[in-house]
């Protein structure tokens, strides 16, 4: 049970956004200018990189759901997405990604655990400052979204299907209108 | 040195926000929403949980600033923000901030940290859903500004008097209002 009267029927975060509308709107518009606007990342790198967090912090329902949303963009590539979260340095991704992920890891850790070499290594990669930039504010910001969404012990549904339905929704048209009814 | 061309003359966080207003427009909105706007929490109170959740996580920029902010907002009482980031259980605060404390560390360590337990203790000293949510919300919301801050290696000078001023300017004006100094219009 939830640890406040958050809305019946709602999952997850979008239970937390229907309770506080006034702070979800910052929270969905910051979501959706890191992993869906234009970007040198793909869509579906940017949501590798929220699921790989979401996935190191334990987070049930923001890993399922952002790697629904990954899958979703990557289409028959679907499976990266599980190879990812299993073994990233493994998975068929571009080593740029694979540095990236480094990062992310190093920032769910705390902040202070990014080292200049992961960067400098990014960077031989081709990796831009705007793409270090946003891999660091991406993994910070799965740090709060996780810790929001179990930290309230919102409810999360273990059902594949619903998933892949907000994973779609996500995918196509982002974060700034709700992707779940209740 | 950061880890990115950050603009010069920035430190901390307002360095990356210049780099990249798309994300700092929201970032000062959450900010402004949750330590700022109307609250049955006082503003005091609010800054005081974003210092303590600095503080655990380590970020001397974040705690320092927000210190000062929560100084200015409790008529310059450094000395209580100072025995909240070390002892907040034996600080002269209300048993509702300090429930509410123990809840903030709680999420700082992880999300599945927040007992029942620590809520219904919470709620027992008076604390509303709105303040339990609003509580869980500003240290989540910290562990992403702190890591935002330390992950690009930013500058963090160790100049209390910048902190002090700028501390009485946003508790005065709010987050939004001083960020145009640094963001485009």
């Amino acid at each position: 049970m939830p640890h406040v009267s958050l809305p019946e029927g709602i999952p997850g975060i979008s239970s937390g956004f229907a309770f506080r509308p006034e702070t979800a709107k910052p929270m969905r518009e910051l979501a959706h200018v890191l992993l869906h606007e234009p970007s040198t990342l793909s869509p579906a790198e940017r949501e590798l990189i929220a699921t790989y967090v979401s996935s190191q912090n334990d987070c049930f329902f923001c890993q399922t759901s952002h790697g629904a949303a990954a899958a979703a963009h990557l289409g028959e590539k679907a499976h990266t997405v599980e190879d990812v979260k299993q073994d990233f340095t493994r998975a068929a991704v571009s080593d740029k990604l694979k540095a990236l992920l480094v990062i992310a890891g190093q920032v769910q850790k705390g902040g202070k655990h990014v080292s200049a070499e992961s960067v400098q290594k990014a960077r031989n990669l081709g990796a831009t400052d705007l793409e270090i930039h946003d891999t660091v504010l991406i993994a910070a910001a799965f740090c709060m979204y996780n810790r929001y969404v179990d930290g309230l012990a919102t409810w999360q549904p273990r059902d594949p299907a619903m998933y892949a339905t907000m994973g779609k929704h996500l995918a196509t048209h982002g974060y700034i209108t709700p992707s779940t009814k209740p | 040195m950061a880890h990115i061309q950050l603009p010069e003359g920035l430190p901390g966080i307002r360095g990356a926000m210049a780099f990249r207003p798309e994300t700092a427009k929201p970032l000062n909105e959450l900010v402004e929403i949750l330590l700022h706007g109307p609250n049955s929490l006082t503003p005091g109170e609010r800054e005081l949980i974003a210092t303590y959740v600095s503080t655990e996580n380590d970020c001397y920029y974040c705690q320092t600033i927000h210190g000062a902010i929560a100084a200015a907002s409790l008529g310059d009482d450094e000395a209580l923000v100072k025995k909240v980031k070390t002892d907040f259980q034996n600080a002269a605060i209300s048993d509702k901030l300090k429930t509410l404390l123990v809840i903030a560390g709680q999420v700082q360590k992880g999300g599945k940290n927040v007992t029942s337990a620590s809520v219904a203790d919470a709620r027992a000293t008076g604390a509303t859903d709105v303040e339990i949510h609003d509580t869980v919300l500003i240290a989540a919301a910290f562990c992403m500004y702190n890591r935002y801050v330390d992950g690009l290696g930013t500058t963090q000078p160790k100049d209390e008097v910048m902190y002090r001023e700028r501390g009485k300017r946003v508790a005065r004006d709010g987050y939004v209002s001083v960020s145009k100094e640094y963001l485009p219009a």
